[in-house]
């Protein structure tokens, strides 16, 4: 009924479910698992430590942690409106503009890096005007990662959000504005509040996506270390060359995407209805 | 003021796919209106639009003297500017807001300090009996005090025409009285626990119902709506006692009689009690007493050594319903006016046994348990 | 007919599966079905896309019913997936170290000739806008540098180049694959990129090369395998001895390697 974490009663007996689901439900969480299990047995855990200090993976995993929170801000500074304004808007052409923004989901992100190359790179007619400008280029800078990476995280929170503001409905905003608030007052003092289990779990969806993010900051911001090269850049790289690391890096990726996930639940990650 | 606030002059059109309301109407200031109808006759709309949640295609909407709406010179007042509350049928409490939060929040939109604000939402959840209520959440009310709740916030927004959307549909049937008779005490004005400084003053307002009981209990006036028109206007006892469309035939199949509460019953202003369950709240004010005619037994002589009310009428209509024949009463020479319109249902068999033609005597006799008692506005 | 099949989903199938037992089973061939009697698997290095695709149709007119497949991708990539297990009759890969990741598996075929070498060049875009004329000429200012990280054969090259030549680079980027270099020259976001000779060639409308001596440092030699367990011994070993012979030379010099 009302936005917010579902309580499930540990009393209530369900209409239960045909046991021939669990299944193929086994078969997909396997899917999923089995390949992390994989990496964790595959680890050479006594060399762990020394493989993940390294200079290299530090430097890939700060950058990867600042630049992810820098993208994961920004889908919030201009995912959200985005959001708001699908949903509540009303204007006509919205059913035009939604696949726009889902488009970065099903692209490959490496079209994505491409595309973003072509239109703020140095011969792009974005690029073009920031170089002839302001003096800047984008391509191989720490900038250019967080583009890339809010690129690709954009969708998750427009999507997550807009669906938390669908769910909540306009009725409460409708009793607040014959209550006598402005629009404003009633965007800051019951949408946003009610879709906060939305925006958080949109976040953490951001983050995780921005986190793992590799074909479209490879494509757009190149990979040098302390600038551009993130952490799954370097696990790419090092793969090359020395397997052992590159597991153990992967393990640090999955380390921190579980945690992200841990702390934001249960209230975000499952709190999309 | 207890006068001139909140006089509504309405006249407006709005298509929809099943229906186009077409609505003129004028609520002096102070008075409560039923809205009956069946669904989707365009009540919700009315209610909407009025509140400024609509646009309609064509029309004016003034309260107050002031200018809400006006399609020709497209006038549009927003909904936080009208001064027009709505109560639903769902509470429909901000989540995540306390109680007193929820009834502040009006004030705090008109500007009142936090403290100023919390304080109005004390005094009106007091009005509401819900003052130990303030500190919980949404969550934990029932459904009875959500909407209790709801209503003072609604008024704690002082709105100058309240809009009800069917407020009591929702709640359980043993706790819509004690809701109804809250209603009542705030349209009505005055009443005991309304603190001073507001709610003195008649409110006008709207109420959506499906409840005969509602009209009667809580409105000077109904207005029953079919396919987006007006097809009845008037003061309830008239349209209930004399429906000239056929939802306020159907909707007028309750008995009332109007008077003066009082122990075991109530009494007509001409001085005859009508014997009845006492409902919530009555206490010597002015009351009505309902019954079904189905409940209405017809005899040609006076029927006597049972505990019923027993009354002469005058028999001056027959209508043929699916099984049974209604009789309509008119008043014998002599008899108290109220006595119009009483009708029974009886079967067609007992029509021919009581030779019962118009112009006939008869008397209708009714048992005291299936009388209902309850407040009536003035 | 000429076919390239791109293992990535053998490949990831592969790598779940290998994972998931913790290695050592040798698993039947993936989604990309069982080669078929006439068909002959070659993974080879990316930057020999070209030639192999020429050699590849000379082999399939020299030996009718033969269908040659080939694996191209990064060769420390093939080379995992041949000790993974990858059903792959020959291996021709752009370094000897990835090509010491199969020997040491014990997989690679008795001999594991280099035959062929691939020299530095720096690309540029066509006319050489920023007039780059040498190596040094990488860290000017004004000119942005792309490299191969060292983690893959250019990549390595470069670094051998910059030890020998005592020029540390500040490239603003070092990608992941020589063609990412090209890329970034050709798409105009970098000035000049350290690739091979043959990716210059291979895109001589869009880039210019310029040659510098310190390349000598770094002459990249390419070995070539017929693997120990190829599922066809005896074709795998005539492919090898296609791409050593006349006609495999003459088609790698002119995309421009070099001869051992």
């Amino acid at each position: 009924m009302i936005p917010g974490a579902p309580v499930r009663d540990r009393h209530v007996v369900g209409v239960g479910l045909p046991r021939v689901l669990w299944v193929p439900a086994l078969v997909g969480l396997a899917l999923i698992a089995l390949p992390v299990v994989g990496l964790v047995v595959r680890a050479d855990l006594a060399r762990f430590p020394e493989l993940v200090t390294g200079g290299a993976a530090l430097s890939a995993l700060g950058l990867s942690l600042r630049t992810a929170a820098v993208s994961t801000l920004l889908c919030l500074l201009f995912g959200g409106p985005l959001a708001a304004v699908l949903a509540r808007s009303g204007a006509p052409g919205l059913r035009l503009i939604r696949p726009i923004v889902l488009l970065p989901l099903v692209l490959p992100p490496v079209v994505g890096g491409l595309a973003l190359l072509y239109t703020v790179g140095r011969t792009g007619f974005g690029g073009r005007v920031l170089e002839l400008w302001f003096g800047i280029t984008v391509p191989f800078t720490t900038a250019a990662v967080v583009l890339a990476q809010t690129f690709v995280s954009m969708p998750f929170l427009v999507v997550s959000l807009e669906g938390a503001l669908r769910t909540a409905g306009e009725r409460y905003e409708s009793v607040a504005a014959t209550l006598g608030a402005s629009p404003a007052t009633v965007f800051r003092r019951v949408t946003l509040p009610l879709v906060l289990p939305g925006v958080g779990s949109g976040l953490v969806l951001a983050f995780a996506r921005a986190l793992g993010e590799f074909g479209a900051t490879i494509a757009f911001a190149g990979s040098l270390q302390g600038t551009t090269q993130t952490l799954p850049l370097l696990v790419y790289q090092v793969r090359e060359v020395d397997v052992d690391g590159a597991v153990a890096l992967s393990l640090v990726l999955v380390v921190v995407a579980v945690l992200v996930i841990a702390v934001a639940r249960p209230r975000a990650a499952e709190g999309l209805g | 003021m207890s006068e001139g606030r909140g006089r509504l002059v309405a006249e407006l059109t709005l298509r929809r796919p099943s229906f186009t309301l077409d609505v003129a109407l004028e609520i002096p200031a102070g008075q409560v209106v039923a809205v009956l109808g069946p669904n989707g006759a365009g009540k919700s709309t009315l209610l909407d639009t009025l509140a400024g949640l609509l646009r309609p295609d064509a029309g004016r909407i003034e309260l107050d003297g002031r200018l809400l709406t006006d399609t020709r010179t497209r006038v549009h007042v927003p909904a936080h500017r009208r001064r027009v509350g709505l109560l639903a049928q769902q509470a429909l409490l901000f989540p995540h807001l306390t109680v007193r939060d929820n009834v502040a929040f009006g004030p705090r939109c008109a500007g009142a300090s936090r403290a100023e604000a919390a304080r109005l939402a004390g005094d009106w959840l007091a009005d509401v009996d819900a003052a130990d209520l303030a500190a919980r959440r949404p969550t934990q009310l029932s459904g009875g005090q959500a909407q209790r709740v709801a209503l003072a916030r609604a008024l704690a927004g002082e709105p100058e025409l309240l809009l009800l959307d069917e407020p009591l549909s929702a709640l359980d049937v043993d706790v819509a009285p004690a809701m109804r008779a809250l209603l009542r005490r705030v349209l009505g004005g005055g009443g005991p626990g309304v603190g001073a400084g507001h709610g003195e003053a008649p409110r006008t307002a709207l109420l959506v119902t499906h409840h005969l009981l509602d009209a009667v209990v809580l409105a000077d006036r109904v207005l029953v709506l079919v396919e987006g028109r007006v097809v009845e206007d008037g003061p309830a006892r008239e349209v209930l006692a004399r429906p000239r469309s056929p939802f306020g035939a159907r909707i007028a199949g309750l008995n009332l009689v109007s008077g003066t509460a009082c122990e075991g019953g109530l009494r007509t202003d001409d001085g005859t009690l009508v014997s009845g369950r006492p409902g919530h709240g009555t206490n010597g004010g002015p009351a009505v007493a309902v019954f079904p005619p189905s409940a209405v037994s017809v005899f040609r002589d006076r029927p006597d050594g049972s505990p019923r009310n027993v009354f002469p009428v005058l028999l001056v209509a027959l209508e043929p319903h699916a099984e049974v024949v209604r009789m309509r009463a008119g008043v014998p020479a002599g008899g108290p006016d109220w006595l119009d319109g009483l009708a029974a249902d009886v079967t067609p068999a007992a029509v021919a046994d009581l030779g019962a033609e118009p112009g006939v005597p008869l008397w209708f006799a009714v048992k005291a348990n299936e009388v209902g008692i309850h407040p009536a506005t003035r | 007919m000429s076919r390239h099949r791109y293992t990535v989903f053998t490949a990831v199938l592969g790598t779940a599966v290998v994972a998931g037992c913790g290695g050592g089973a040798q698993p039947s061939s993936g989604a990309g079905g069982q080669p078929g009697e006439g068909t002959l698997t070659v993974s080879a290095a990316a930057s020999l896309t070209k030639v192999f695709g020429e050699l590849e149709k000379r082999f399939e007119t020299d030996n009718p019913g033969v269908d040659v497949v080939l694996n191209l991708g990064s060769s420390s990539t093939l080379a995992e997936q041949i000790v993974h297990g990858a059903p792959v009759d020959v291996f021709a890969a752009a370094s000897p170290a990835t090509m010491k990741t199969v020997a040491d598996a014990g997989l690679a075929g008795a001999e594991q000739p280099v035959f062929t070498t691939n020299k530095l060049q720096i690309a540029v875009a066509a006319g050489n806008p920023k007039g780059v004329t040498g190596f040094a000429d990488l860290n000017k200012p004004g000119v942005i540098t792309v490299v191969c990280a060292p983690q893959v054969p250019c990549g390595a090259a470069t670094e051998k180049v910059e030890k020998a030549s005592g020029i540390a680079l500040r490239p603003a980027s070092r990608e992941p694959d020589v063609k990412s270099v090209v890329n970034k020259v050709t798409s105009g976001n970098a000035d000049a990129g350290v690739v091979y000779l043959t990716d210059v060639l291979d895109n001589d409308a869009k880039v210019d090369g310029v040659s510098f001596p310190e390349a000598d440092n770094a002459i990249n030699d390419y070995p070539v395998t017929a693997l120990k367990n190829a599922p066809h011994a005896a074709l795998a070993a005539k492919f090898v001895e296609l791409v050593r012979g006349e006609d495999g030379r003459r088609a790698l010099e002119a995309a421009g390697f070099g001869t051992p």
